[in-house]
């Protein structure tokens, strides 16, 4: 389990996720988002294209962080989330709460 | 370092004409930082041998990390002298898995539903939510300290 930061066009924050989200590593997720914030950084994409199962504590965790950003003036979306990944947020109904793309070249482009 | 892991995994015989075929149990030390290779080992015992669809196997990760989950935080309440027991009962039609912690139990009819409009957007509160979605049955025993999920392989 790893998170993966790299900077995108228009100063933008891509953390991909490899492995699990889970709650033996969500904490990991929303420290890495709350440094980012406090040193000034304002949009984020979180990326699933290597993630292999999301744990309702980790889905705890994007809301939460989603909720800080967004108190900040700033704006996280998600992408590369496969069937199996996007039906967990759409039993939950977090797909209303995240603006969600196919691919991080997708939501990376949209901001 | 972290206790480690128990794994037995029993196969009867062929000729035994038992309903569960192969069992598989595990006893896990109360620790967050144990489940993620717990649902690892569970899952690949559980679906050795055969061409499980990637959709069973998804399903059969998140509710035993879920019910894990439970038990080491709300269960055990992470107590170094308390374990979790997992044991998966496989037949060709379905898999049975049960999660037992040495907590007091809880009631699951008290758990709020997370979909709820004004519960949507909270930051906890969907693991047991999960479960009953992505399982084909869902049973508690009395004291509610322990949980048996059942998945269809088809």
């Amino acid at each position: 389990m790893a998170f993966h930061q790299s900077r995108g066009p228009n100063g933008v924050l891509l953390v991909q996720v490899e492995g699990q989200l889970i709650v033996g590593n969500r904490q990991e997720l929303k420290d890495l988002v709350n440094q980012a914030l406090e040193a000034g950084e304002r949009k984020f994409v979180v990326d699933f294209s290597r993630t292999g199962y999301i744990d309702s504590s980790g889905l705890g965790a994007l809301v939460s962080i989603s909720k800080r950003v967004r108190e900040l003036g700033g704006e996280l979306r998600l992408s590369g989330l496969n069937e199996d990944l996007r039906s967990l947020f759409e039993l939950t109904k977090l797909d209303t709460l995240f603006p969600i793309a196919d691919t991080p070249e997708q939501a990376l482009a949209g901001f | 370092m972290p206790a480690p892991l128990q794994l037995c995994v029993r196969r009867a015989p062929a000729a035994a004409a038992s309903a569960y075929a192969t069992t598989v149990r595990l006893r896990m030390p109360s620790e967050v930082g144990c489940i993620e290779q717990a649902v690892s080992l569970v899952t690949r015992h559980c679906l050795s041998g055969t061409s499980a669809a990637d959709r069973l196997r998804f399903r059969l990760q998140v509710v035993l990390a879920e019910a894990l989950a439970n038990a080491v935080m709300r269960g055990n309440r992470e107590d170094p002298a308390k374990w979790v027991h997992v044991e998966a009962e496989l037949c060709p039609e379905c898999i049975s898995l049960s999660v037992t912690d040495e907590g007091d139990g809880f009631d699951p009819a008290e758990v709020p539903e997370p979909d709820r409009p004004e519960r949507v957007f909270e930051s906890c509160g969907r693991g047991l939510f999960l479960i009953r979605k992505l399982v084909d049955d869902v049973r508690f025993n009395e004291q509610g300290n322990s949980i048996c999920m059942t998945l269809r392989r088809q």
